[in-house]
């Protein structure tokens, strides 16, 4: 009997924000296959429009409640783009670190609350309490750890307080890093644990050809800014970024989507890792190679599994570059800012992908135009044509609508998107 | 919360019911809700005191069966009202959770622009459907606040066992700046930054003034908080109105003295 099946799910949980997945299928032959965002806009980038320079950090970093340590230094650094302020060495390195302890806190959130009880076959991480204790337990101590870091170098977990233009309001105590710098070898244990459980999760095997795009590694594996790429081949300089997003509006969604060279392009941990696969730390490599994960690979839930390789690649720089803060000596924390007309541009690459405020200024320091592109609102064209090519060959092989209904959901959490933040 | 059938927990020998709990979300980042689960450390403690019904942020089941609602964000579309009366009507106790739902948050920045600006700015001549930001309170009755951006997840867990054990919640009436003199901080202004420590509600132990950060108000005013000396302190250190402003408006909890000093009603 050939398959006739409605999938409607309303507000997707375990996602950031509000987003419905529809699909259709009538004898076999798939008839609608939706991602809507249904999401509230916010309008940050109206409401920024008068303010002084000062404002947008701070402002900016409250688009997203998980990435506002990325937030607000893609906001930093397009201030001081457009003003001319190169960071120093230290600063340089106390941001890597702050936002490699968002990337890990982040995916460790999305691998263990978000992702993993789709593969457990629970509705949360709530049952895994009482049920897999040791498996929550190490998920709330890499997560604890990272947040710990975040607080002692951003001041705060969330919506951070030392960050500004020029550097930061304090320094963390080198007593502190040094405690930390234990707790970051100790948790690399952890993270062995947390790949032996997801080769224990059947990944699903689905494959749609896309393109992917980040920040280009210069030796390094791309964080805060520099170049941008994708696997098509296209390259360009920090200051295009509307050259690589191409925003535009569909009728199904309160984000904008994206295109480059194709209909539709992904970005996030898989798309870091297949243009930068070479700059990964070893350790992540083998890993990541251990699941068979190499560039470029064009299954989408294998995003999930990139995040952990991400999270080895951030552990492990994060204690070679405390040991590198430890050995220097500490300078001023804060460089002066002389305001100046002109447009910045800032990239950096958040968790779920690459993300770009850019902002206009007068002379005397006031925003005259805002416009930030999020990682999720690249992805939700990519998205919808996954969504349409998952219904489409599943239809075609006759699963079961609960199937269909479960990998749908499954595929849309693998980006981790964070909807709220694509609507901002 | 009769109803509840969780086991009981007990305190001080007491038994304690579980109550049904939901957290819900309109416009907003969605931070408040994570920093609940943020609080790794104590997060399964909590968890005991509680039953989530509903946190689509973290679990796939959901219940309109629940006692205490936490509703975080502001209210910006029609639909969003509708939910929050719906909400109201499921809720017994409805706590407003973070500055967007107290005071509307940055996202009320946009009620200083005439709207249609507003959405022309972002999408061009397309439709998109958007209304003021308002906190919760213009829409229902609100039985407790939380404040702050972030809630502080110290705070929250206070304020949370007290209500699930039945004691009166109490907010701080004294400012900022008291917390951050306890916590012996130098003051902002002797490092030359602007902070409303002196006006703003208590209760965040002075977060933003002990990492060396000006106080930008999110917490709305302390109880008889003094806007005339605010403006004051703040003219003698040499700031400008439009700092001062900028502080003041940034989280909506102080927009009755915006209003003022745009009017040039505050001498």
């Amino acid at each position: 009997m050939k398959l006739t099946c409605n999938v409607d799910v309303h507000h997707l949980t375990r996602v950031e924000g509000h987003g419905n997945i529809k699909i259709r299928i009538q004898d076999g032959k798939l008839e609608e296959a939706r991602w809507e965002v249904v999401e509230t806009p916010r309008f940050f980038e109206a409401f920024l429009v008068g303010k002084k320079w000062d404002n947008a950090p701070w402002i900016c970093g409250r688009i997203c409640g998980i990435c506002s340590i990325g937030h607000t230094l893609a906001s930093i650094r397009a201030v001081e783009n457009a003003f001319g302020i190169v960071p120093t060495e230290q600063t340089r390195k106390l941001r890597l670190l702050l936002k490699h302890m968002e990337t890990l806190q982040s995916h460790i959130l999305h691998l263990y609350f978000l992702a993993a009880p789709d593969f457990a076959n629970v509705g949360s991480v709530f049952p895994l309490i009482e049920s897999a204790p040791d498996v929550v337990a190490r998920a709330a101590k890499i997560k604890l750890l990272a947040n710990d870091v975040c607080d002692c170098i951003g001041g705060r977990r969330m919506h951070p307080t030392r960050t500004v233009v020029g550097g930061f309001t304090m320094l963390p105590a080198k007593s502190e890093l040094v405690g930390h710098k234990d707790r970051l070898r100790e948790v690399m244990d952890d993270l062995i644990k947390t790949a032996d459980l997801f080769r224990s999760f059947a990944i699903p095997d689905f494959l749609r050809e896309t393109e992917f795009v980040s920040l280009k590694g210069n030796g390094d594996y791309p964080f805060i800014g520099g170049d941008l790429i994708s696997t098509d081949g296209v390259r360009k300089g920090e200051q295009q970024y509307r050259e690589m997003t191409n925003e535009y509006l569909v009728e199904q969604s309160t984000s904008k989507w994206s295109k480059l060279s194709r209909k539709s392009f992904a970005v996030g941990a898989l798309a870091r890792l297949n243009n930068n696969f070479e700059f990964l730390h070893e350790w992540a490599r083998e890993i990541s190679l251990s699941f068979g994960l190499r560039p470029v690979n064009h299954n989408p839930y294998m995003n999930n599994i990139a995040q952990l390789v991400e999270s080895v690649h951030v552990v492990a720089e994060s204690i070679a570059m405390i040991d590198e803060l430890l050995d220097s000596k500490f300078s001023e924390p804060r460089q002066h800012v002389v305001a100046k007309a002109g447009v910045g541009v800032g990239a950096v690459e958040v968790p779920r992908g690459i993300l770009y405020h850019s902002y206009e200024f007068d002379e005397t320091g006031h925003i005259i135009k805002c416009d930030c592109v999020i990682p999720t609102s690249q992805n939700h064209a990519n998205i919808q044509h996954d969504l349409q090519e998952l219904a489409a060959q599943y239809a075609k092989e006759g699963r079961k609508d609960r199937d269909i209904e479960l990998l749908a959901q499954m595929l849309v959490r693998a980006y981790d998107p964070c909807i709220s933040c694509s609507v901002h | 919360m009769a109803e509840t059938t969780a086991r009981p927990k007990n305190f001080l020998g007491v038994p304690v019911a579980k109550p049904k709990v939901a957290f819900i979300e309109l416009s907003s980042c969605e931070g408040c809700q994570l920093q609940i689960v943020n609080n790794e450390a104590t997060l399964l403690d909590f968890l005991s005191l509680v039953q989530v019904v509903n946190f689509r942020e973290a679990m796939t089941e959901k219940s309109d069966d629940y006692d205490i609602a936490f509703v975080e964000g502001s209210v910006t579309r029609k639909d969003e009202a509708e939910k929050l009366r719906t909400v109201r009507n499921n809720a017994r106790v409805l706590v407003a959770l973070g500055s967007c739902a107290c005071f509307g948050g940055v996202n009320q920045l946009k009620n200083r622009f005439d709207l249609d600006w507003v959405k022309r700015e972002v999408y061009g001549n397309s439709f998109i459907d958007t209304d003021k930001a308002q906190p919760l309170e213009d829409f229902v009755h609100v039985d407790l606040r939380i404040y702050g951006c972030p809630i502080k997840k110290e705070e929250v867990e206070k304020i949370v066992t007290n209500l699930v054990i039945g004691r009166e919640v109490h907010h701080p009436r004294y400012p900022v700046c008291m917390e951050c003199k306890a916590n012996e901080n130098i003051c902002l202004y002797d490092l030359g930054e602007p902070c409303l420590g002196p006006i703003t509600r208590a209760g965040c132990d002075s977060w933003c003034p002990n990492n060396r950060a000006g106080c930008w108000g999110c917490r709305g005013p302390a109880d008889d908080a003094n806007m005339v000396q605010m403006r004051k302190i703040m003219t003698e250190q040499g700031f400008s109105d439009e700092t001062l402003i900028d502080r003041l408006e940034c989280f909506g909890g102080f927009k009755a003295c915006v209003d003022n000093i745009r009017k040039g009603q505050l001498k």
